[in-house]
């Protein structure tokens, strides 16, 4: 497709907007009349609530009602299901009871008539209660193996066999520690009663399922919800489903009949905001002598909490990335009492690839063979899993480009040979892969008498740039110019539109916006060719669009704003419908890539830092090249926090969470930012959609850990197989 | 947040004898970066709040004795910056740009770095144990998660690392503080202000509640002195030290004249290593040396469970600071 708009590098449309504060974030919300919620946290994780001391809550100025177990609506669970796009990431009602599950659990929302005063009196609310012990802080501190979930297993072939009569093979187990989301805006929510109707604005990944949850839960028709969401100041999984701090805010404004907003301290929002749960992996692998695998085997365990049955799928990669017969993945899950783990950025698979990706460099290390030449010995040109054909895998590029311009052949295989200065230099690398995903979509889309087009689709932007991928869009087909293009997202009244989560949307809401505007052109041309039309009498099926108007095979051209004025409309419209169809059945769909990475360890100071990532991904089409860029970059960034820093500190005695806040949790800042080279490699996939394109949150941050690791090992000849790499671990001691 | 009183000072006299209720209760506050966090945690409940901000402690000026003296609202940014410091003391101003990050920087003063509060996560939650914070509580760090806890000056009542690295350079320097209380002017010098936790980790330091720091004055510089800071941490910036070294060294013809050593990150107050510069005057400026030192500077240490990593993690940072300090030493 040539395209002029798509494809091409474009400024983000809703750029102006965050810079001159006219983005409408969730806490800059106001309502009038509108009072402040603040939850009061428990302070044991396991356990029961005995007593509430709320008196001198009570006094203290400002405070019109503290909410908690027998003061509360009685309200209804959500059924918690994706299929009704009800889901939740909390299924027990906030105040339901009064047991406590997990540090941080809201045993009162107190609201008052300033958020400074809400807070006070949170704090003056004292709690008796009575402790169990027995409280797991984390898997990483038992050796619990939880229980076997048959949902998650899959096996071909005789993997135990091939191990056992395999000349080389490697038998590991990884851990990593439990993740912070640390999305820059805390989760917030002001929940407003105007007519029996409740209009929620929520920082949410997903409008329509927090929309149909609320609906759930209140007791309420489909059509007296209303969920807004237009700026979000990321979420990366943790926004995808309703939290009780949303429930507890729409409960308390629905008693009191005044808007309630509540914003989640960081503390609460790290304690019970969701979190990557901790995971322990066990790989075995074997090969014969030319590096070819015989068998691969990849068990999991992963948390869980007391009030979720959220799992991390952690194999769901490992069938289809290598060609082996023998193969079988299985998982159990362990619950743990903290607040419930949910999606994060790539969830399970940026796990799972970790632990194939080492014990794949390990496995190397035993063939004495390149990593990267065992991954080519091994690749796979179809779905080993599905075995169908892929749709578009071009993985064998990004290898041969990154491993180029990273200058991988003067790699010297042994640990600690590269030099330089006080430092020692590694180098390691890994495969990145990530599902292409596609879901069922609608979309309005609106011609104006003013020449401007509006294009609707109840999904959200995230951050991630989706306002400017549906106003490429629609200037890619229409010929108006960008500025003249209002796209409207983030209200769940809209067109039903995606969650922003698996890298779905692009592919998901492009093709919808598509429909819905190709009908909006037969409606024009049905107004241009009927009575009065500029184009009356002519066949509609003759007439094309180009540059924002109508044109005929004899060069008439009249521009869609002329059209409508002509006869006095205002608009036309357009709703489309799009949804993936027989090509699931035909081919396998997954975007692949490569990261080459350098690390730098000081031995004499303990000091391991990032020094370099190169990486090539291929996504198929990239709509918008540069926020695409930005997205891989972003998550090699985030996939340096993982590796090295980044730890959920549960005290093991009591469960409680210790680092808590952006100071003791510990994210990459700007000074470890490393020179950071990403390729997209541009083969659209036009398989998959009408635009080529696969999504590309995700996939950047699936391996990134693997590579550093590996890279790692090779600057100290130390093989650390729990993450984060602290320096502890690598040091000389 | 609790609702407090809050007045601005006109001037130090008035600062210092405005009205207050009980120890504890007021608060000066400067930049507010240790306070404002800490009453939002309510941690620190400050019933009164004395703004010090029009106070005339702006100057960095050399005395005539070559001694520097430094306004108390002096910002972390200023003094990192001022020519006297980059060019006579350029260990303090390594020190300085080494903590939190510039916008903390550009708030915080002279004076409140020297009462910043220790980062430990127990003394910063209301329900847990802690003895800084609630008298006879008890101390969850020492059997919980004490990563980041401190090896040197520890009691059986607080392991609570001293969190600045101003402190550091400062206590290397050699300075003194100035003092204003209701009843005058005195001086005390900088290794002697903050306390160690022993029975009363609450007690942090020598100042009196009604009393107000108004100056830093640093010793002249050490003359022909190599100086480097090393902070080790888990990332390159806005992150608390895991160890730091502050050391200056002066080298005559391959002997060390005199050496200074305060190490950061590893004690409950800044910690000058007084013993082991006492080991490295006129020995070699050679790596033996330096090890033997730091050896003797951690001769001390206690670990814990998690943080038994710092004992040789200081080691390294001591060594490599003497290394860089001799090596920029003007006569080595």
């Amino acid at each position: 497709m040539d395209t002029q708009v798509i494809g091409h590098r474009t400024p983000r449309v809703d750029g102006e907007f965050k810079l001159t504060g006219r983005a409408d974030y969730t806490v800059d919300w106001q309502a009038q009349n509108m009072l402040y919620g603040y939850p009061v946290p428990a302070s044991i994780a396991h356990g029961t609530l005995e007593k509430l001391h709320l008196d001198t809550a009570r006094a203290m100025p400002g405070v019109v009602d503290i909410f908690h177990h027998g003061h509360f609506p009685k309200l209804y669970r959500s059924p918690n299901s994706p299929t009704h796009q009800d889901q939740v990431s909390e299924v027990r009602l906030p105040f339901e009871d009064e047991r406590i599950h997990y540090d941080g659990q809201y045993i009162a929302l107190v609201v008052a008539e300033s958020f400074e005063q809400a807070r006070a009196a949170a704090h003056a609310v004292h709690a008796d209660y009575r402790r169990e012990s027995g409280a797991i802080a984390s898997l990483l501190d038992t050796d619990r193996e939880g229980r076997l979930l048959a949902s998650e297993g899959a096996s071909r072939g005789d993997p135990e066999k091939a191990f056992d009569e395999a000349p080389v093979k490697i038998d590991h187990t990884y851990h990593i520690a439990a993740e912070s989301h640390m999305q820059m805006e805390v989760h917030a929510t002001l929940a407003e009663w105007r007519d029996e109707r409740l209009i929620v604005h929520e920082s949410s990944q997903g409008v329509v399922y927090q929309h149909k949850a609320m609906a759930r839960i209140f007791g309420l028709p489909d059509e007296s919800v209303e969920v807004v969401s237009h700026y979000i100041g990321s979420g990366f999984g943790n926004k995808l489903f309703m939290w009780p701090h949303a429930v507890a805010t729409a409960g308390a404004a629905q008693m009191l009949g005044r808007p309630v907003k509540t914003i989640l301290s960081r503390q609460q929002d790290m304690e019970s905001g969701g979190n990557r749960p901790a995971s322990r992996q066990r790989l075995r692998l074997a090969a014969d002598p030319d590096g070819r695998l015989v068998s691969m085997r990849h068990d999991s365990t992963t948390e869980t909490s007391f009030v979720h049955r959220y799992v991390d799928s952690l194999g769901s990669a490992t069938p289809s990335l290598y060609a082996c017969d023998n193969v079988a993945i299985s998982q159990r899950l362990l619950e743990v009492h903290h607040g419930t783990p949910c999606p994060m950025r790539a969830p399970g698979e940026t796990s799972g690839i970790h632990a194939l990706e080492t014990a794949l460099d390990e496995l190397a290390v035993e063939l004495e063979m390149d990593p990267l030449e065992l991954r080519r010995r091994n690749y796979a040109d179809q779905d080993p899993a599905s075995e169908l054909p892929w749709s578009s895998k071009h993985l064998d590029d990004c290898y041969t480009s990154a491993a180029k311009r990273f200058g991988w052949e003067r790699r010297d295989p042994a640990p600690g040979a590269m030099r330089d200065g006080d430092e020692i230099i590694g180098w390691g690398m890994a495969t990145a892969s990530w599902p292409a995903l596609r879901m069922p979509c609608a979309a309005r889309v609106e011609l104006r008498d003013d020449g401007s087009v509006m294009a609707a689709c109840g999904t959200q932007d995230i951050g991630t740039g989706t306002y400017t991928i549906v106003a490429q869009t629609v200037a890619e087909l229409s010929g108006v110019p960008l500025k003249d293009i209002e796209v409207r997202l983030g209200e769940s009244t809209l067109p039903a539109g995606p969650l922003s989560g698996g890298s779905m949307v692009t592919a998901t809401a492009l093709p919808a916006v598509a429909a819905a505007l190709r009908n909006a052109f037969d409606a024009l041309k049905e107004v241009a060719t009927g009575e009065g039309g500029a184009f009356e009498g002519s066949d509609p099926e003759s007439l094309e669009i180009e540059g924002g108007a109508l044109k005929d095979d004899q060069g008439k051209r009249v521009s869609f704003g002329e059209m409508l004025t002509q006869q006095k409309l205002g608009s036309v419209n357009g709703e489309g419908q799009a949804a993936p169809g027989d090509e699931k059945g035909q081919y396998s769909f997954r975007s692949f890539g490569a990261h080459f990475v350098e690390v730098r360890w000081d031995p004499g100071i303990s000091r391991l830092r990032v020094a370099r990532v190169v990486s090539s991904i291929d996504i198929g089409r990239a709509i918008n090249p540069s926020a695409a860029r930005n997205q891989v970059e972003g998550s090699i960034v985030m996939g340096i926090g993982m590796a090295l820093t980044e730890k959920l500190d549960y005290d093991p005695r009591d469960a409680r969470l210790i680092n808590n806040n952006y100071a003791d949790y510990i994210v990459p800042c700007h000074a470890d930012m490393p020179e950071i080279g990403v390729e997209l490699l541009d083969n659209p996939d036009y398989a998959f959609n009408e635009f080529g394109a696969r999504g590309v949150g995700e996939i950047g941050l699936t391996g990134i850990a693997a590579a550093i690791g590996n890279a790692v090992y090779h600057a100290t000849g130390k093989r650390i197989r729990d993450l984060p790499i602290t320096l502890e671990k690598v040091m000389d001691t | 947040m609790r609702n407090f009183a809050f007045s601005s000072a006109e001037n130090v006299d008035q600062a210092v004898s405005s009205e207050r209720g009980n120890a504890g209760e007021a608060s000066y506050i400067a930049g507010g970066t240790t306070l404002i966090d800490l009453v939002k945690l309510d941690v620190m409940r400050p019933v009164q709040v004395i703004d010090l901000n029009r106070l005339p402690l702006r100057e960095v000026e050399r005395l005539d004795d070559g001694r520097l003296r430094i306004g108390a609202l002096v910002s972390n940014t200023d003094l990192a910056h001022h020519p006297l410091v980059t060019q006579h003391y350029p260990l303090l101003s390594q020190a300085l740009l080494a903590g939190a990050s510039t916008q903390l920087r550009n708030m915080a003063s002279t004076g409140g770095n020297v009462m910043q509060r220790t980062r430990c996560p127990y003394f910063r939650d209301v329900a847990a144990a802690c003895n800084k914070r609630a008298p006879g509580s008890g101390c969850d760090a020492l059997e919980g998660v004490n990563r980041m806890h401190a090896l040197l000056g520890t009691s059986e009542h607080c392991i609570a690392t001293h969190p600045s690295d101003m402190c550091v350079a400062m206590t290397a320097l050699g300075a003194t503080l100035t003092l204003e209380g209701p009843n005058g002017t005195r001086e005390i010098a900088f290794g002697d202000f903050h306390r160690l936790p022993m029975d009363r980790p609450d007690l942090e330091h020598e100042l009196e509640p009604d009393e107000l720091i108004t100056h830093v004055t640093l010793d002249t510089p050490v003359v022909g002195g190599g100086s480097h800071y090393l902070k080790l941490r888990d990332r390159a910036s806005y992150e608390f030290a895991l160890a730091s070294a502050a050391a200056m060294v002066a080298v005559e013809d391959g002997v060390i004249r005199e050496a200074r050593l305060a190490l950061g990150g590893v004690a409950t107050k800044p910690w000058r290593a007084v013993e082991a510069e006492q080991a490295l005057a006129g020995k070699p400026a050679r790596t033996e040396s330096f090890e033997k030192a730091a050896e003797i500077a951690l001769s001390d240490a206690v670990p814990r469970e998690h943080n038994a990593f710092k004992v040789p993690l200081a080691r390294q940072a001591i060594v490599r600071a003497l290394e860089k300090a001799s090596a920029a030493s003007k006569h080595h």
